[in-house]
């Protein structure tokens, strides 16, 4: 009896001891939860769900404090995954899909006052004072921040349009035909 | 000789439909009175145009250079005017324009100055240089730029050269026509691969339903006193993709996820190698190309045709019978509808199949799927099928990622053989450029997090360094007025100002310094964004610095106002 008493305490002491170090050794930076959903998200950094920024909505939902379909850029579809990874509801999106987009500046009409470039959330804008200013289109995730700020309104968003080397093949569908009576 | 051939699993027996084009010998399409060519014609980085409007053009003279390693020149195919440099509807399945050059032809097809080389006296790089500025691509159809693939693997020694003449799809013959006539070709091209990979064996592999070409390329490799291996491999579809030939005359399995020279093993078309000894031996870059053109039409037959020949012309060559209703690019189990007849030729357009209701019938409705099986035992890489349709059609794309999607070669055996009638293959090419175009999405979003960190770090950093000066801004006046009311030792009040002023005149020279220097550097070196740019940028950026050129004279006239302007500028900017 004592003996077993004995080996249970035992056992007991030496995988708590485990469980501590490990805790301690292999400690994860950051919540885990966080960057997964960040992951999902689409990186935009346009805030349009109301947080500055991709990372903060990220953590407002791990938090439990935001919906998970405040999310434009990422559409249905990310609403889906993070549905997905938290076990929720999925929820219509609570704002318009649009099309992917890139801001264009009218290079003519750019006064170069560089407040877009102040605005721009990844870079993505060159130019310098009294300068002309350029949208780098590799760069530009299209989240609309750069539009608000100019003075003489020279930034427009346009769809990104299909290329070939973006083409995709669609979703297969056929047509459906009546079927024909026998006469 | 004696071979042993190994079996590939899998494959279907379509019905070949060869007959009716290989009556007639290759026959020369004329020049037609426009041409468009496509700039990107290959895999890889799309040429750079370096023709503009009003150009004169000659037969084989460079329109588009290869920007990259893994990129093809593109040539002119016959003499000319350029008229245009835009985007023209392309052979693609989207239909979508790419950049092309338009030429008008002057009939009177004057060649540019060619230059033959002995590709034995040269350096192996400079012969891949000179194939990849000729445009020999792989004119299989799968336009893979060749000198790429020429270049062997370091650590693995490589032993087997596979020549592709087996011509496995339905109803084309290109291949086939090219080694009957043109055997002789072919050896020298392979000849050059050889000497380029050196390999231990070259086999050269061709369906048994070919005894001409076999007996041609035979006749042609004893010619030549070579000893590659011409081997007749039985005839089933697919056994004409590069892994399955591959498979069956050397043994190998090449995984998705190797390249077949880490297998020590190397495949080329036999098209591509005749366009490699033409480029080679005579300078004559990829220009035109043999294209069977078959199906519902009066006259069945292969061409020469000169790249960009729009297709409603090629077409008319051979004459669509009145009840056709779609062309067939490529063939029948891998090839796809064109969506417009006003695309043109393309190194990959291998065959165009005129097609009718009687010939291709409409697809029958899609069932569902039965679980029958017959899809995997028909797909020569081992793959599910049915469990690749479910989460293709599910969009469960991880899933199917899992099942090996990318090992599929869309080579239609599965829809061929599903009893539902199910086009297995449209949902895995869907499939695949869904996940393509992801993980574009991917690779942006985390490039966007990657730069939206880094600027926020930046605006930490520089206010954090704005407060510092502000503070020490701040200590130093409080630290000057406190000595001044004090004037208590007259000494060392003195001394410090000749000091700052020294210091000030030393910062104010190391200044100066800094500029000359970057001004020398600048001129030194030239602005490198400016290389690779289309002939439309580089004008457009002459216009923008005449523009400019009269306000620059001023601002050096009055260098007062320009340093102001610099200032406020920089005022600006904070
Ligand atoms: S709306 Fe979406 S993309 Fe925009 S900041 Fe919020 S999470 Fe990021
Ligand atoms: S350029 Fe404009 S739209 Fe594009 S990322 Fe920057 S701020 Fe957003
Ligand atoms: S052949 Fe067609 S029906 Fe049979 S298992 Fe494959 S997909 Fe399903
Ligand atoms: S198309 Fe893909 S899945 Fe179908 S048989 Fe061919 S390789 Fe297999």
């Amino acid at each position: 009896m004592l003996t077993a008493i004995l080996i249970m305490a035992l056992g007991a002491i030496v995988l708590g001891a485990a469980l501590g170090y490990a805790s301690i050794k292999f400690k994860v930076e950051g919540n885990p939860l966080v960057e997964k959903i960040e992951a999902i998200l689409p990186q935009t950094q346009c805030g349009q769900c109301g947080y500055p920024g991709c990372k903060p909505y990220a953590e407002a939902i791990a938090e439990g404090e935001a919906d998970i379909n405040k999310c434009p850029p990422g559409g249905m579809e990310g609403v889906r995954k993070l549905a997905d990874l938290l076990g929720r509801e999925v929820k219509p999106l609570d704002a318009e899909e649009k099309p992917k987009q890139l801001a264009i500046i009218d290079e003519q009409l750019c006064i170069g006052c560089t407040l877009c470039i102040q605005a721009c959330p990844v870079d993505a804008i060159v130019g310098a004072a009294k300068q002309m200013h350029t949208v780098v289109e590799s760069l530009c995730t299209g989240c609309e921040l750069c539009v608000k700020p100019c003075p003489v309104e020279c930034i427009r968003m346009e769809p990104i349009a299909e290329k070939i080397d973006n083409w995709k093949w669609k979703y297969p569908v056929f047509e459906i035909k009546p079927a024909r009576r026998a006469a | 000789m004696l071979q042993r051939l190994f079996k590939f699993k899998g494959g279907v027996k379509p019905a070949t439909n060869k007959a009716p084009s290989v009556q007639a010998p290759i026959r020369i399409a004329p020049i037609p009175p426009r041409l468009v060519v496509p700039l990107h014609q290959s895999i890889g980085g799309q040429p750079t145009p370096l023709v503009e409007v009003g150009d004169r053009v000659l037969k084989g003279q460079r329109i588009g250079a290869a920007d990259k390693w893994v990129s093809a020149a593109v040539h002119a195919p016959t003499s000319g005017t350029v008229i245009a440099v835009e985007e023209r509807v392309a052979a693609h399945p989207s239909g979508l324009p790419t950049l092309s050059v338009v030429i008008e032809t002057d009939g009177q097809d004057a060649w540019i100055e060619r230059h033959s080389f002995d590709h034995a006296s040269l350096e192996p790089e400079r012969v891949r240089e000179i194939l990849r500025d000729s445009g020999v691509v792989g004119l299989g159809g799968a336009v893979f730029p060749s000198h790429v693939k020429l270049t062997p693997a370091a650590s693995v020694p490589m032993d087997e050269l596979v020549i592709n003449g087996a011509e496995c799809e339905p109803f084309m013959t290109c291949d086939d026509l090219l080694m009957r006539e043109r055997a002789e070709g072919i050896v020298r091209g392979v000849a050059i691969f050889r000497d380029l990979l050196r390999p231990k064996r070259v086999l050269i592999g061709i369906e048994d339903n070919k005894p001409e070409a076999v007996a041609a390329m035979q006749a042609a490799v004893e010619a030549l006193g070579e000893n590659f291996e011409v081997v007749a491999v039985p005839t089933r579809y697919p056994a004409g993709g590069a892994k399955q030939l591959i498979r069956v005359l050397t043994g190998k399995e090449v995984p998705a996820s190797k390249r077949s020279p880490e297998m020590g093993v190397q495949c080329f078309n036999v098209a591509t190698a005749y366009s490699a000894w033409r480029a080679i031996a005579f300078g004559e870059p990829v220009i035109s190309r043999i294209v069977t053109l078959t199906g519902n039409v009066e006259q069945p037959g292969n061409w020469e045709i000169l790249l960009g020949t729009p297709m409603q012309e090629v077409i008319a060559l051979a004459g669509p019978k009145a009840d056709t209703n779609r062309f067939v690019m490529g063939g029948p189990m891998m090839g796809f509808d064109l969506p417009d007849l006003s695309a043109p030729v393309v190194k990959a357009t291998n065959c165009i199949i005129a097609g009718s209701p009687a010939l291709f019938p409409p697809p029958a409705p899609e069932m569902p799927c039965i679980r029958c099986g017959a899809c995997a035992l028909a797909c020569p890489h081992e793959l599910q099928p049915f469990e690749l349709y479910w989460f293709s059609r599910s969009r469960n794309f991880g899933k199917a990622q899992e099942y090996n999607l990318f090992d599929c070669i869309e080579c239609g055996c599965c829809s061929y053989v599903c009893p539902s009638h199910i086009p297995l293959v449209q949902y895995f090419r869907f499939a695949k450029s869904e996940i393509w175009s992801r993980e574009r999405d991917k690779n942006m979003a985390d490039a966007a997090k990657a730069r939206f960190e880094f600027r926020n770090e930046r605006d930490e950093r520089e206010k954090a360094e704005k407060a510092e000066r502000l503070a020490k801004a701040a200590a130093a006046k409080a630290a000057e007025k406190k000595p001044a009311p004090a004037e208590t030792p007259p000494a060392p009040a003195e001394a410090p100002a000749p000091q700052t002023v020294d210091a000030e005149a030393a910062k104010k020279a190391a200044i100066a310094a800094a500029m000359e220097r970057a001004r020398l550097q600048r001129e030194a070196a030239q602005p490198k964004n400016t290389d690779g740019l289309t002939i439309a940028q580089r004008k457009e950026i002459a216009e923008i610095e005449k523009r400019r050129a009269p306000l620059q004279a001023q601002q050096q006239t009055t260098p007062n106002a320009d340093a102001a302007q610099t200032q406020n500028s920089q005022k600006d900017q904070q």
